[in-house]
């Protein structure tokens, strides 16, 4: 065991109960084998994730997020997929434009037919995070917060025992 | 008679136009100019820093604070005010999310006064001098403050009571905010001194809104023709109304100017930059990559656009690679 333990990235993935997560549980139902780091969230579509979901998912810790949804044209709410694919093509230049490399937040159309397709974006998406190593925003913010703990002049250290506010 | 409440204004990094919201009360602030004692206003009195540090502790009533924490002296006269007041006042945009200062988040510290010192066109710098923390002159040991490296609301630096938005608080919500410190009927702490519904609702052209936007084209002020009658969003404008928190009785809209969001997000929004990506731009009109991408050229600062007020405050709250 001297060798250095493989970082292994947090995905959470937004999977869309009529396909994505159909073709999650196909995948299952099949025993096809593929890398275990997916957290996997139901939602009733893909037009319920809202960008929020996506930022929150980063700023929590997540190291990729994976968004699931019917093909165009198959959405169970006719037409919640494409508006899907309008914000987050608008979030994905956000996230570069924030230093999210691109390949940590990914777009991906799986029918609940396609349990393969479940196991190879997972796997290749794995591996692109695991490339692109640890975001760790949580661990990032602390490093940023260190400049506040150190003014100690002037003002007397008692006060302010409250951690600041990010929420 | 009995002690008048003792009041506080400071400012941080902010444009002074937080100042001149309070003077905008007009008549009104003579009213309030007898009703209580004013402790500290750098803008219009003289007043030093000592005088505020011989005050015992919870001895000022209300400190109104406007600005940004972006330098440690800020950070350090904001804790002072904190400790020597019973109620602070997150006090416009800039106090509460970063506001325009806030979009420095984008850039590092060396970016910023690399900059502003050297390379910006308008800068004669040969000797490329930068503001030093110490210097010695004639004998003397001189001191400035430092820029932080992130900028910062105020409530992620001290605590906070009541919020007060906008660029600026219009003189009626602030007077509002006055009266009901004045007269100690106290919103439960934490409140934000504004109604917590989007702009829109009390929008002059909410009727010309159309139930389903299709927007096939996103336009900018300044390079398009405004109806002055019709809903900005249904005429492409990137208005921010619906993102955006009610109170300043849509004052830009009746400019003929969409609304940027400088009163922050409702209560129920956590991201306002995200927020408008989630509502305004799913009803855009082309489904396909190529359509999609045609529309959102027409957004070419996303984040400048919708984080306008609010980069500090947003969830990544900076670009994220920057030391």
């Amino acid at each position: 065991m001297s060798e250095k333990r493989r970082f292994e990235p947090k995905i959470v993935a937004f999977f869309c109960n009529w396909c994505t997560y159909t073709a999650a549980d196909l995948a299952g139902v099949s025993r096809i084998k593929y890398a275990p780091n997916a957290r996997v969230i139901r939602v009733m579509c893909s037009g319920r994730v809202d960008p929020q979901f996506i930022l929150d998912a980063f700023a929590k810790g997540a190291d990729g997020v994976l968004l699931g949804g019917c093909h165009p044209g198959d959405c169970h709410y006719a037409e919640g997929n494409y508006k899907t694919l309008r914000r987050m093509r608008l979030l994905e230049r956000m996230l570069k434009g924030m230093g999210i490399e691109d390949g940590r937040f990914r777009l991906e159309w799986i029918s609940g037919a396609e349990g393969d397709k479940v196991k190879v974006v997972i796997n290749d998406m794995v591996e692109k995070v695991r490339a692109l190593g640890p975001l760790d925003l949580p661990g990032r913010a602390k490093g940023w917060d260190k400049e506040l703990e150190a003014l100690a002049h002037g003002v007397r250290k008692s006060e302010d025992k409250k951690e600041p506010t990010h929420a | 008679m009995p002690e008048k409440p003792k009041v506080a204004f400071y400012w941080c990094a902010s444009c002074g136009g937080c100042e001149e919201a309070v003077v905008d009360l007009a008549e009104d602030i003579l009213g309030v100019v007898n009703a209580v004692d004013i402790v500290l206003w750098p803008v219009a009195m003289d007043f030093k820093k000592k005088d505020i540090e011989a005050r015992p502790d919870k001895s000022i009533t209300v400190s109104f604070i406007n600005g940004a924490i972006r330098t440690t002296e800020q950070e350090e006269w904001v804790r002072l005010l904190r400790r020597k007041s019973q109620f602070v006042i997150s006090f416009g945009a800039c106090a509460n999310s970063g506001g325009i200062p806030g979009l420095a988040n984008q850039f590092t510290r060396e970016q910023i006064l690399k900059f502003s010192y050297e390379d910006s066109p308008s800068v004669s710098n040969e000797a490329k001098t930068r503001p030093q923390a110490s210097c010695q002159d004639e004998g003397h040991a001189l001191s400035l403050p430092t820029l932080h490296n992130v900028v910062r609301s105020l409530d992620q630096v001290i605590e906070v009571e009541y919020t007060l938005p906008g660029c600026p608080p219009t003189p009626k919500l602030i007077a509002g905010a006055v009266t009901a410190l004045l007269s100690g009927k106290l919103p439960p702490k934490g409140t934000v001194l504004s109604p917590d519904i989007a702009l829109c609702e009390e929008c002059p052209r909410k009727d010309s809104k159309p139930a389903d936007l299709a927007l096939a084209e996103f336009k900018r002020p300044h390079s398009s023709p405004i109806d002055p009658e019709k809903c900005l969003l249904a005429q492409g404008f990137t208005c921010m109304g619906p993102a955006t928190r009610s109170g300043c009785e849509a004052l830009c809209v009746k400019g003929n100017m969409p609304c940027t969001g400088c009163f922050g997000p409702t209560s129920r929004v956590r991201d306002q930059g995200a927020k408008y990506v989630s509502s305004v731009v799913s009803n855009i009109v082309p489904k396909d990559e190529a359509g999609i991408d045609a529309v959102l050229a027409g957004i070419p600062d996303p984040i400048g656009t919708f984080y306008r007020y609010g980069m500090p405050k947003s969830i990544l709250r900076r670009k994220v690679d920057l030391s």
